[in-house]
């Protein structure tokens, strides 16, 4: 580990986010290394100043009463209440902006699922480079990787090299996401590493049983395309452009 | 009765949640009556779509409301102050070696309170939230709707700002730093 290594991790030794493995190696080299131990220090000694000088603010009792009353007045679900005879014009603008807040509500606590696993699939494969963590069955042996998932997960991911073709398969790890484990499958193009996710179609996570064609998004400056297929969801993620994971991704189809 | 157990089990996830809301609203608003409105407005919203709402975790869930409302806000109200931040333009050199910044270069506490308000909002949030609130990583990219790699990128850039203003002036150089 070098200092900016260190670097990169100070913030998370200093949250207590880094794993014991990573944070022994902190430890180790702020030891010896001067720069990066003052850079800790410098961290801590901000942490305890904010926490000593900067004010949490607490609600006023006034607006924790009038919350509590606008509750109790309140009678959920608004939508079904529709106002007929007297008194329509407010009961009926009441109604407009419940629907207005429940709708804007809805985006504010609810983003789509889609977005939701996007976001998920996206730190899932920042987390693994960053952690250092891409595989936990280093091999580029398809033989090796397919059958290190049994017993691990409830269906067998296909792990497919593409060496000759550009893309060499270089491990698989477990991760998890949307409440469920998944395959990691490692790709290396390049310099660019590739994560491809694979789990059940259906079920707890997106996508129904039918086969679903390719799609893709970019979020955060990665290049996301998903579809499924026999059963399979699949999403792959990389700093590759688009027209390169498309490649992969019609590679990937075509022999799979 | 379904009312009733409805507004109950809100009244147990979500309202002791209150003092959190206020706190965020306010060192992102940076104004009571603002904080105020803003917390009432999204509770009543979390209230209309509880039933949105699976999970444990109620803090999270609350504040993610609160922030986006508080965004909401400060686009109606301080324009500007959201434009999307670009956080390459923005170096820290660039903008804090004004004579007022140097002014507040003290360890009390108004000048950390100072330096905090006047974080970009989206840095703002990170530092309050972890450091004020105790959030996780994973829990402050589930309000903010960022991913955890995002999360330490703000946090790091955020401290390091921080650590600029506040550098009393005699200090060493700008070791460990970075930019």
């Amino acid at each position: 580990m070098n200092c900016s290594d260190i670097a990169d991790w100070l913030d998370a030794c200093v949250d207590g986010e880094l794993d014991s493995v990573h944070g022994v190696e902190v430890e180790r080299h702020v030891q010896h290394c001067e720069r990066c131990s003052s850079a800790l220090q410098e961290r801590r000694a901000l942490r305890d100043a904010l926490v000593a000088g900067a004010p949490v603010f607490r609600a006023p009792a006034a607006l924790r009463e009038r919350i509590e009353a606008s509750l109790r007045e309140r009678r959920p679900p608004v939508g079904f209440r529709l106002p007929f005879g007297l008194g329509v014009g407010l009961a009926a603008s009441l109604a407009v902006v419940a629907l207005l807040g429940w709708t804007l509500g809805r985006q504010a606590a609810a983003p789509a699922p889609d977005e939701v696993l996007i976001g998920e699939i996206v730190s899932a494969h920042v987390r693994s480079l960053m952690a250092d963590h891409l595989t936990d069955v280093p091999s580029s042996d398809r033989h090796v990787v397919r059958p290190w998932f049994n017993g691990k997960l409830d269906f067998s991911p296909p792990a497919v090299d593409l060496a000759a073709q550009g893309f060499a398969l270089v491990g698989g790890r477990l991760d998890y996401l949307q409440d469920r484990s998944v395959a990691a499958l490692v790709y290396r193009h390049g310099e660019h590493p590739l994560n491809l996710f694979v789990w059940p179609s259906g079920g707890g996570t997106a996508g129904g049983g039918a086969d679903q064609p390719v799609r893709e998004f970019v979020r955060d400056g990665y290049q996301l395309s998903a579809w499924s297929g026999a059963g399979l969801t699949f999403c792959v993620v990389s700093d590759l452009n688009r027209e390169e994971l498309r490649e992969f991704v019609r590679l990937l189809q075509s022999q799979g | 009765m379904r009312d009733e157990d409805s507004t109950r089990s809100f009244e147990r996830s979500v309202l002791p949640h209150l003092d959190a809301a206020y706190n965020l609203a306010r060192w992102l608003t940076r104004d009571d009556a603002a904080a105020q409105d803003v917390v009432q407005e999204s509770c009543l919203r979390a209230f209309q779509f509880q039933d949105g709402f699976r999970g444990d975790d109620g803090r999270a869930w609350l504040l993610a409301i609160v922030r986006n409302t508080c965004f909401t806000w400060m686009q109606q109200n301080r324009p500007g102050q959201t434009a999307s931040f670009d956080e390459e333009l923005h170096s820290p050199a660039s903008e804090l070696a004004s004579p007022q910044a140097a002014l507040q270069r003290s360890e009390d506490r108004e000048a950390v309170r100072r330096a905090v308000e006047e974080l970009p909002a989206e840095y703002r949030e990170a530092i309050v939230l972890r450091e004020l609130e105790g959030l996780s990583y994973k829990q402050i990219a589930a309000v903010a709707g960022i991913p955890i790699g995002t999360v330490m990128s703000r946090l790091a850039r955020a401290r390091s700002r921080l650590q600029q203003v506040l550098r009393p002036p005699a200090a060493s150089p700008r070791t460990g730093v970075r930019t």
